[in-house]
């Protein structure tokens, strides 16, 4: 029964692709999948933003979005409709076809990801022995798809936020690699299926997700901000600034093609946090021992909107860097502590065990974390920028 | 230390976020179609005219001098006089509008309007939910959608209302004790052949407020030579 919960999907794909002639059968059951990622996430995607809405106003004591429904649950559809039915406006100097494909490559990119991530226990589209490999890959293209965006436009503001996302989510992206590399360094794989294996056991009823030895810990926080970052969510929407730069890249973009982009920022967002999810917190595998029973698939949705739910708390509470703010910090702090959390990583992986490995590892990183936050965020170039004529 | 402040403010959000749900005075929203909050006395979106009576038409207070239409900045005031008079509130004959039309479209609720009445004839309203579907015809408002009695000026500003009606009362009193006097100089005089040549003094003098009429006058005079100026 507990085995049939949990491999409900899968029995009934299989169950559906048995009407179909054996030759039909293995592409179908590639279709099957694609349709349930395609059609889930988008679902998440309304639920979220709902959840949003709601949330930050909750945060910033007001109520929200309270009148479409009951609690104003069918604010999504709303929302929905009314992109769908806003006209859609090309700017007559714009690359027209680049400006089209824009929002399309992103959203393509952004849902390639999950192919490679194990949502459930035999719920993964491609096992593939590099997935890590291939959902960075993809998700570098988003900035692609952004720069497009930005530069068809045609407009200062949007080419703006395009060099700031660019330049941005190029930064975060080699501290979000060397977080994750240290999980590939201790698991000795690319393979995602594999990494949830190695953190899919337990000693005592507790799990050995990654996220309780210190490096996984202090990786999980780097990748966080990383992934914040690289999903252009705030504090790091520079390259949206609604404030300064109207809305960035897609300044441009009304009625579908917005909502597209909106889709596809969340669906990434889903998707990064899916990653990280299935790197230090144990992708589909249960929270304590005793909780196995509960579907593995829950388990890895309950995991990703909790993150979102962080997400959501993270954008109501701080404001947005600014630019020379962010590069330092991705520089200065970020990418040297990945590094350091890389060493740190070999040191717990060829110390064997022990309370010795704990207690020097944590030191190190703990060290390191005060030292960067102490001396070098407070050495005037790399603190608060002060301007010469500013008083 | 870094992330402490970061931290803090976490803590702070998440003390709205659950607090919002307890306590109902962290919620300050009003809800409005449904809640409302009992508007200030000195609200005012768009001006109005009073009447006294029961009757919008007999009791306007208008006496169409146009100084309004005059003054009005964006110019959204339109009136044209009437040819002959009718008895006001008073039982004087005046001048009465025959067209008053205000386009609240283009009105910016300055109440210059107001403070240059010497008649005490238009105010500001608080009536707010003026939408229409028709942009044109129904935003345009004639002298019958502006006629409000005083009554209802006394619900909505009471305190303002209250000193204008002292006011009126009191120059009401001064005309009728300049109209007695005339009149008890018209009756010492009584003993003189022409009789019909103070009644016509008795109807100059009482024209209600015998001091501000002539600063219209001068006023309406002025004004065309500082438009064209302008």
């Amino acid at each position: 029964m507990i085995e049939k919960a949990d491999q409900i999907f899968v029995l009934l794909a299989h169950w559906l692709v048995s009407f179909l002639p054996a030759v039909l059968q293995q592409p179908a059951m590639v279709l099957l999948g694609v349709v349930a990622i395609i059609v889930t996430f988008p679902a998440l995607f309304a639920i979220t933003v709902l959840l949003e809405r709601k949330g930050l106003g909750r945060m910033q004591n007001r109520y929200g979005p309270n009148r479409v429904g009951p609690y104003g649950l069918f604010q999504p559809i709303a929302d929905g409709i009314k992109s769908l039915t806003k006209e859609d406006i090309v700017p007559l100097s714009a690359d027209a076809v680049v400006h089209f494909l824009a929002p399309v490559l992103l959203v393509v990119v952004v849902f390639m990801g999950y192919a490679v991530l194990p949502i459930g226990r035999n719920m993964t589209l491609v096992h593939m022995d590099a997935g890590l490999l291939f959902f960075f890959a993809i998700g570098a293209s988003t900035e692609l798809s952004v720069f497009m965006a930005g530069w068809s436009s045609r407009n200062k503001y949007s080419l703006l936020g395009a060099m700031r996302a660019v330049a941005q989510m190029i930064s975060y992206e080699v501290p979000l690699l060397m977080s994750s590399v240290a999980v590939v360094m201790i698991t000795g794989s690319l393979s995602l299926g594999r990494i949830v294996d190695a953190q899919n056991q337990y000693s005592y009823g507790l799990p050995h997700w990654y996220i309780f030895t210190p490096w996984g810990f202090a990786g999980f926080l780097l990748f966080a901000v990383a992934a914040t970052a690289e999903t252009n969510r705030s504090p790091f929407d520079l390259p949206e600034g609604e404030s300064e730069l109207v809305a960035g890249y897609f300044t441009e973009y009304s009625g579908f093609k917005f909502a597209l982009f909106f889709l596809g920022e969340y669906v990434g967002m889903m998707g990064i946090s899916g990653l990280g999810t299935t790197l230090f917190l144990g992708g589909y595998s249960a929270p304590l021992q005793v909780l196995g029973f509960v579907p593995s698939w829950f388990w890895f949705f309950s995991k990703i909107m909790l993150s979102m739910c962080v997400f959501i708390w993270v954008r109501g509470t701080l404001p947005r860097l600014r630019q020379d703010q962010l590069m330092n910090f991705a520089w200065k702090f970020v990418l040297p502590l990945s590094m350091l959390n890389l060493f740190v990583a070999a040191l717990w992986r060829f110390m064997g065990d022990g309370l010795m490995r704990w207690g020097l590892c944590s030191a190190i990183l703990l060290a390191a974390y005060v030292l960067m936050a102490r001396v070098g965020l407070s050495w005037k170039h790399i603190g608060p920028r002060s301007y010469r004529y500013a008083d | 230390m870094l992330g402490e402040g970061i931290l803090k403010g976490l803590g702070e959000t998440a003390r709205n976020f659950a607090g919002s749900f307890v306590s109902a005075e962290r919620l300050t929203t009003v809800q409005y179609p449904e809640e409302r909050v009992a508007p200030i006395e000195a609200t005012r979106d768009f001006p109005f005219l009073v009447y006294d009576g029961s009757d919008w038409e007999k009791g306007l207070r208008c006496v169409a001098c146009q100084i309004c239409e005059k003054e009005c900045p964006p110019k959204c005031i339109y009136i044209v006089k009437s040819t002959d008079k009718k008895p006001d509130a008073l039982g004087k004959p005046q001048i009465y509008p025959v067209r008053f039309d205000i386009d609240i479209s283009v009105c910016m609720s300055c109440q210059i309007c107001v403070e240059v009445c010497p008649f005490e004839a238009i105010k500001m309203d608080t009536e707010f939910e003026l939408s229409t579907t028709d942009r044109f015809g129904g935003l345009l408002y004639d002298r019958k959608e502006l006629a409000k009695s005083n009554e209802y000026y006394h619900t909505i500003h009471p305190t303002e209302a209250a000193e204008v009606d002292a006011r009126l009362a009191e120059e009401k009193a001064k005309a009728d004790a300049k109209a007695k006097a005339a009149a008890a100089a018209a009756a010492a005089k009584a003993a003189a052949p022409t009789a019909p040549k103070p009644a016509a003094t008795v109807v100059s003098a009482a024209s209600t407020p015998a001091a501000s009429t002539p600063a219209a006058k001068t006023h309406e005079g002025e004004k065309p030579e500082g438009d064209k100026q302008g």
